[in-house]
């Protein structure tokens, strides 16, 4: 494309100017990355453009802000890194937003096309690297190619399921120029997948199944969200009084003080919500994949459900558990075509069907909180799910949770938090799910409150991960922005610690961890911090980072030796999970 | 079990990198897997023979058309496609006036299996043979078995085309349903997989 047929006026620009410029058209205002020689020319045009970069100290921290930024706005993210060990380091990032469906475009720079293959200077082959993490991929050599593959990779990352794509462009490609015309690049129209498949007669039979059933559970996963149906499930929900189970992901999607919400299910969800699915007699599964984290065993899953699936991408459907009607296609569309449909199946039935069915769910609930870590006292003890559940009523009685995001690291206070802070809005939670990534949660807070300033955002990580990436500290702290940071510290890697207490014989071969006094670490990078030992200064500090002027860290101390429950172990049914030991809580402290 | 797929794929550097990556990230073996020009210049057209459990093709197509450079995804079986590969076999055979017998034997074989003699040397002879897999598996087995020593074996992997007329699946929306039981030789007749399979019709009581 040198001439441009339908803009005689179109500029001749240099393929770097270009980068940026199709960007901007691509309503990009924002992106985080880190410059390097062959992405240099891209950044020498940067000035003449309205786009703010954040400046990273790791280019895993640029992918895990972009993909913060996708998860808590809903629009593309976009990292920017060099080539070679630039472009290696955004690969733990990649794979982070490819499992769990992000939609994001990563630009690498790379050496000249007229040296590629012969092991140049920081020269990588980083499309064959991210071949299985990225949807799509592509190298740009030619300045012409700049424009049509970066608008491709925009409607890669968006469509269809979302997932990360990567354009790396050569140096000489930014360096050459060629006539450039924004709408003249526009991608060919978007094929979907040939085989969504979502016709009347499978709506017809998934009708008949819910007309047939008295004991359904919605099970809602990351879909609802990244089709931006939640409203549209709340609707089905209560219209045929459904409870509602949310994996991870979904969190959020649905809300948990509703009546029907159940909260997470898996291996470690709540007792009620994965007995629940076991005694159901049809699982209707919005936006899911049954990932092995949610079933448990599965030749033992649901054994007396019915299941029907709505779900975008066909390659999911009976990837683990066989189903009994699927509908492939968007989850949004496929409630509205099928919502009248169900009332002109037959006449709205008169009794509350499945009001027995939601009582006995209730009954298990009132069973469980017996053992809850919650209503137990702490006898002086500061346990990470109390300290969750305070930042969450603090955030509600100050009317701010429907404006807070939390980002959590991975491990165990991911669970407590998926446990005890109890999600309203959707994209409050931007959590690593799939690939399950430590690191995560600071620099995706970071991008989280670019996409969103208005809203507080906390994060919430474990001394292990946080130190994977607390160099992003200073990103705060140049940005000027305000984020709370909530330490869990134990001493532990706690998941890891909690895994060889029940597995390996409490053989603790390397989870305990030596960190630094986090509270310096932050000072030292211009952040002001607090110790936190005690219960009672829980609910003080946590008010004192919200609403103080800058960022704040503050160094929970907790129980050293505290396990998340129920937990359904390796190769159990989902029903049998290992509960809380005793209603009185024994750690080794006592 | 086998599965035959006869994929369409942009003709791009790097397409056959992404279609093998995907079968290794799947955990699939491929047998045979070939690829190469079409009647359209910006398609390739590739056949791949797969190991994998009966149930996956739905999960094969799938992830297939996940790919940002497949444009069509066939499964096909023996009896609506014909399927081809061509082979070069050498075999030894030493010089005429000491085994003139086994020289002439092997011609007479090559006769019967319709396969061309396409190099003669002193001490060796070169079979090249088109035809179904079985065929050439056949030939090979009656060489060794009469006790010839096979030198080398190069195959070409299946290739495969739908018979009819509905020979490329990029001419599509022809929706109309097709019997289970449809006769092989009528050759306008569409072949009982034309339509996206519906693997939940098993399973309706």
């Amino acid at each position: 494309m040198t001439k441009s047929k339908t803009n005689p006026n179109a500029p001749t620009l240099t393929g770097a100017e270009i980068l940026w410029a199709t960007l901007v058209g691509e309503g990009v205002t924002d992106v985080f990355g880190y410059p390097g020689g062959a992405i240099l020319p891209a950044y020498d045009a940067l000035r003449k453009f309205p786009i703010h970069h954040v400046l990273v100290r790791h280019e895993q921290g640029a992918v895990h802000m972009a993909d913060g930024y996708a998860r808590a706005s809903g629009k593309v993210g976009v990292a920017i890194a060099t080539s070679g060990p630039g472009a290696t380091n955004l690969v733990t990032g990649i794979a982070t937003a490819m499992l769990d469906s992000i939609p994001m475009v990563c630009i690498t720079g790379q050496v000249s096309s007229k040296v590629l293959g012969t092991d140049a200077f920081q020269e990588i082959d980083i499309t064959g690297i991210t071949l299985p993490i990225t949807k799509h991929n592509f190298v740009a050599t030619r300045a012409e190619d700049v424009a049509p593959m970066i608008r491709e990779a925009f409607q890669i990352a968006r469509s269809g399921r979302p997932g990360p794509v990567l354009v790396d462009i050569t140096k000489d490609a930014q360096q050459a120029t060629c006539v450039f015309d924004f709408e003249a690049a526009v991608p060919p129209e978007y094929r979907p997948h040939p085989m969504l498949h979502a016709e009347s007669a499978d709506m017809a039979k998934a009708i008949s199944l819910m007309r047939g059933s008295k004991r359904p559970v919605i099970l809602a996963g990351h879909g609802i969200i990244q089709a931006e149906a939640e409203a549209e499930v709340q609707a089905f929900a209560e219209r045929h009084k459904i409870p509602v189970a949310t994996t991870l992901l979904g969190l959020g999607g649905f809300p948990a003080s509703h009546p029907l919400a159940l909260g997470m299910m898996g291996m470690h969800g709540e007792s009620w919500v994965n007995n629940a699915i076991q005694q159901s007699d049809l699982l209707l599964a919005f936006g899911m994949r049954f990932d092995d984290r949610v079933t448990g065993n599965l030749a033992t899953y649901a054994p007396n459900a019915k299941k029907i699936h709505i779900e975008i991408d066909p390659s999911e459907i009976n990837k683990n558990v066989k189903v009994d009607v699927a509908l492939i296609g968007d989850l949004k569309q496929v409630l509205n075509t099928m919502a009248p449909l169900i009332d002109q199946a037959g006449e709205p039935r008169q009794v509350d069907v499945t009001k027995e069915w939601r009582e006995e769910i209730r009954a298990m609930k009132g069973d469980a909180s017996v053992r809850d870590i919650i209503n137990l006292p702490d006898n002086g003890h500061l346990y990470a799910a109390h300290v969750i559940n305070d930042i969450w009523q603090e955030a509600k009685a100050a009317g701010r949770l429907e404006n807070t995001i939390i980002a959590t690291d991975v491990g165990q206070h991911q669970m407590w938090e998926a446990q005890y802070f109890r999600h309203e809005a959707t994209r409050s939670l931007v959590t690593s799910g799939g690939l399950g990534t430590m690191g995560f949660a600071l620099p995706a807070a970071i991008g989280a409150k670019i996409a969103c300033p208005e809203k507080d955002v906390w994060v919430i990580a474990g001394d292990g991960g946080f130190q994977m990436t607390a160099s992003e500290l200073s990103t705060i702290v140049q940005e000027d922005i305000h984020i709370n940071i909530a330490v869990i510290n134990n001493g532990f890697l706690g998941m890891v610690r909690q895994w060889q207490e029940a597995f390996y014989d409490k053989n603790y071969a390397c989870s305990p961890i030596l960190s630094p006094d986090f509270v310096k670490l932050a000072d030292a990078h211009g952040i002001p911090g607090a110790h936190v030992t005690e219960r009672s200064q829980v609910l003080p500090t946590v008010t004192k980072a919200r609403t103080g002027a800058s960022a704040f860290l503050i160094n929970f101390s907790v129980e050293k030796e505290d396990g998340v429950y129920p937990m359904i172990a390796p190769g159990a049914a989902l029903h049998e999970m290992v509960r809380r030991p005793n209603p009185l809580i024994e750690t080794s402290e006592d | 079990m086998l599965h035959t797929f006869i994929a369409l794929v942009d003709n791009k550097p790097g397409v056959l990198t992404r279609i093998a990556s995907l079968f290794r990230r799947l955990n699939i073996n491929i047998a045979s897997l070939t690829v190469g020009e079409t009647e359209r210049e910006e398609v390739s057209r590739m056949t791949i023979v797969c190991d994998a459990p009966e149930n996956a093709a739905h999960r094969i197509r799938a992830s297939l058309y996940k790919l940002e450079i497949t444009r069509d995804v066939d499964e096909v079986g023996r009896s609506e496609a014909v399927i081809r590969e061509l082979a070069l076999i050498k075999v030894e055979a030493g010089p005429p006036a000491s085994s003139s017998s086994s020289r002439t034997h092997l011609f007479e074989l090559a006769e019967v299996f319709r396969a061309r003699i396409v190099d003669l040397a002193p001490e060796s002879l070169m079979l090249e043979m088109t035809g179904s897999a079985s065929k050439i598996e056949g030939l090979i087995q009656v060489l060794v078995e009469s006790g010839y020593k096979i030198l080398e074996v190069s195959r070409t992997g299946r290739m495969a085309m739908r018979r009819g007329k509905h020979t490329s699946r990029v001419m599509k929306a022809l929706g109309s349903k097709a019997h289970e039981d449809e006769s092989p030789l009528d050759p306008d007749a569409l072949p009982p997989s034309e339509r996206i399979p519906n693997q939940f019709a098993e399973h309706d009581a």
